[in-house]
């Protein structure tokens, strides 16, 4: 097989030499060759580690990406846990492992170094068990409470389900301030899951006294479809559709980011005329999923007219990506390469009247709210978090824009042709659910810069795929003509592709904040562990702290303003 | 339904509830992922299913008749989706939107549910990953034709109101013993 290799980066980053010293030989060591700075330290120093990788100010780890388990059923060390830590100001990653047996699978929980560790390490005791000491609430995450055993451990059957009774139902946790006297009694309300409000998959439970919440809980899990372990059953390119149901409001940005990844792991270059699509269908994702955020947003406030201003433009780009693969919603229209056709003959037409036609809905719904009495009382200090704050949670994308970070992997780490059009990243510093509102209305309008950019410059000649009988499918006139290509059809399409060993960490900016994959492959056609780094678990549970000293109704705007994804979140 | 003159109408009530039930569907939209998205689409204006006679969506099961269940449903939520499909009064029907209701999908996993018949009964099933707003409205106006046909519930309830009310035994025995 003639796939190149993976091109490595120069990890020999100095100052991460400088905190490593400091800790004893053999207990953290870096391991070479991956596509970032990789540590493996010994869990017995992992709560100082971290605490160094952030305070020093040579490093400045400020955010934790993500936490995932892997299982090595062969190892001594059977399990794994990796971190992936993010450096805003230097713009720095670090991978860290953690080896443990199976006897032994006890870690520090990080909430005191990053507080945004909270839910990933719940999420790591549901599907690996691993332990985390000090964490506050160590309960399943996403698998109900009747659940037994782990599902993401290898030797776990994928088609095991387990009943849930009425007696194991979640029973809240709430961080009351204690030794509180209060005259009033107080009341504990439950919204959802089945509510409205609650976008139909969330429960949240609130201890209300009189009209504000002194504290609350809520439970997610509603959803969760086992993305995951589904796509270490199935090879690499039939991982494709279920990325679509992540984020399915804008599942074509889930597309290009998890065959951007294996495109690195397998060294694949593409074409310029698929970059080029992928681009602006991209841009036109970010739009649906900005119109259907801030339509529901606002019927929530009971604007209900918005609510019919935004969808309309998202009919209309249905239309665009209707014609480009045929599905309207989870449209699967990338593949491991490219695309999975080429573009129509009237893609720039259609295209440009799409760009006519957007601009006066946004404009419609800016007049109706923008500077609406209602509305402003509703919003403008409501749920509101300062950019530091919202790091530690590990917030990433608009919300924590309209905190006054101007983090955009579009910018930060350019990919595609982000780096070669003139665009802006929209900063606002409130915090709240209006400017949340507002960041994303002039996100819109970017990304519309972007696409008359692109289709100013002309669509790009050449083919839409990369021409590798490994990784593309064959055109069918010569899969029935010429047997060398029969067989490439056949082995493709039979054993999928072959994706070479090593572990690769890839991110491109999703609707809603860094949207990354942790692929590892064994060499084997399927991936061997596929991690899913959605935006939305990090944004959502940080849920509680903003919603609390609120009133109830405010709970129900900012939930709204988040653009908490089920499918996402939950995977 | 036949008219006499100008201003009336003659006809069985029978006739006239069902022709009122299957033009005003109250549906409950449990709409929990992808496929609840594209019954956004479905009542927002483009595909407009006002024009179908369904547009009361109604949150509480008490106000709805038709239960629209449009998204996966894992093992978790079941008993939710059970428990609504309790509440509602009779007559009540249920639509299975999308392959992870009627089916699991090609979720074929450790927390899904494999089709919602497992738990309750299902009387259309809309096919697709997610259907689109033709498939939805396609079901709706099947379900419409499915309420004209199905007379068992007007059966089910004059059987009721014109049975006689059973001598048990027991007051049968106390009027033996009193003669």
């Amino acid at each position: 097989m003639q796939t190149l290799a993976p091109p490595i980066p120069d990890t020999a980053a100095p100052e991460l030499e400088t905190v490593r010293v400091k800790f004893p030989e053999g207990s953290v060591m870096p391991q070479e060759g991956l596509d970032q700075p990789t540590w493996i330290v010994r869990r017995d120093v992992l709560s100082e580690v971290c605490r160094e990788l952030k305070e020093n100010p040579a490093t400045r780890f400020d955010m934790l990406l993500d936490l995932c388990g892997v299982d090595f059923p062969d190892r001594v060390e059977r399990f794994e846990a990796v971190y992936h830590l993010y450096s805003l100001q230097r713009g720095a990653r670090l991978r860290l492992k953690v080896p443990m047996k199976e006897d032994e699978i006890v870690l520090p929980s990080l909430i005191p170094v990053w507080v945004g560790a909270n839910w990933p390490e719940r999420e790591a005791y549901d599907m690996f068990g691993f332990k985390f000491e000090g964490h506050p609430n160590l309960r399943r995450l996403l698998c109900h409470e009747g659940f037994q055993g782990h599902p993401l451990r290898k030797d776990y059957d994928p088609a095991r389900r387990w009943i849930l009774t009425e007696d194991k139902i979640y029973k809240p946790h709430f961080d009351l301030p204690e030794g509180e006297d209060d005259l009033f009694e107080r009341m504990t309300v439950n919204i959802g899951p089945s509510h409205p409000a609650m976008h139909g998959t969330f429960r949240l439970m609130a201890v209300m006294d009189g009209e504000t919440i002194v504290a609350s809980d809520v439970e997610i899990g509603y959803l969760h479809r086992c993305f995951e372990k589904m796509s270490e059953t199935h090879t690499w390119s039939q991982v494709i559709p279920y990325t679509d149901r992540l984020n399915y409001c804008s599942s074509f940005i889930n597309n290009v980011g998890y065959c951007r990844t294996v495109e690195k792991m397998l060294g694949v270059e593409v074409p310029p005329r698929a970059v080029w699509a992928r681009t602006i269908l991209s841009e036109f994702s970010r739009i649906m999923d900005h119109c259907v955020c801030n339509g529901t947003t606002l019927v929530d406030a009971g604007a209900l007219t918005n609510f019919w201003y935004m969808l309309q433009p998202r009919e209309e780009i249905y239309g665009l990506l209707e014609s480009v693969c045929g599905a309207r919603l989870t449209v699967s229209a990338c593949r491991i390469g490219g695309l999975i056709h080429d573009l129509p003959p009237d893609f720039m037409e259609r295209s440009r009247r799409l760009l006519e036609i957007i601009p006066p809905f946004i404009e419609d719904v800016e007049k109706l709210v923008d500077r609406n009495r209602i509305w402003l009382d509703r919003s403008v200090g409501v749920a509101a978090i300062t950019g530091e704050e919202a790091v530690g949670w590990g917030w990433t994308g608009p919300c924590l824009r309209a905190s006054g970070v101007p983090y955009d992997v579009r910018r930060a780490h350019p990919y595609d042709l982000y780096d070669t059009l003139d665009w802006e990243v929209p900063v606002l510093y409130g915090g709240d659910v209006y400017d949340r509102y507002r960041i994303r209305m002039m996100e819109m309008r970017e990304s519309l810069k972007i696409i008359r950019q692109l289709l100013d410059r002309g669509m790009p000649e050449g083919p839409h795929i990369v021409d590798d009988p490994h990784v593309a499918l064959p055109p069918k006139d010569a899969v029935y003509n010429q047997m060398e290509t029969m067989i490439y059809h056949f082995k493709l399409v039979m054993d999928g592709i072959q994706v070479p060993e090593g572990e690769l960490y890839s991110m491109v900016e999703g609707a809603n904040g860094e949207l990354g994959f942790y692929a590892i492959s064994d060499g084997t056609g399927k991936p061997y562990r596929l991690h899913a780094r959605g935006p939305c678990l990090q944004l959502f549970q940080a849920f509680p702290r903003l919603i609390t000293g609120g009133s109830l109704s405010d709970s129900i705007v900012s939930l709204g303003g988040l653009n908490i994804i089920a499918g996402e979140l939950e995977r | 339904m036949s008219t006499i003159g100008e201003s009336w109408v003659t006809t069985k009530f029978e006739t006239l509830e069902d022709w009122a039930t299957r033009n005003s569907f109250w549906p409950f939209p449990f709409g929990t992922a992808c496929c609840a998205i594209e019954f956004m689409s479905t009542v927002s204006s483009h595909y407009d299913l006002a024009r179908f006679g369904s547009e009361v969506v109604r949150f509480s099961p008490r106000q709805s008749d038709v239960l629209l269940v449009a998204g996966t449903i894992n093992d978790k939520m079941a008993p939710v989706l059970k428990k609504i499909y309790d509440q509602m009064a009779d007559p009540k029907w249920v639509i299975s939107m999308g392959a992870c209701a009627c089916s699991g999908g090609f979720y074929r996993a450790y927390h899904v549910m494999q089709g919602i018949d497992e738990i309750i009964p299902v009387d259309v099933y809309v096919p697709g990953c997610p259907p689109t707003p033709e498939g939805l409205i396609y079901g709706i106006l099947q379900l419409k034709e499915k309420v004209s046909r199905d007379r068992k519930r007007h059966h089910d309830r004059d059987q009721r109101q014109s049975e006689p009310e059973k001598e048990s035994f027991e007051s049968a025995d106390a009027r033996a013993a009193n003669s």
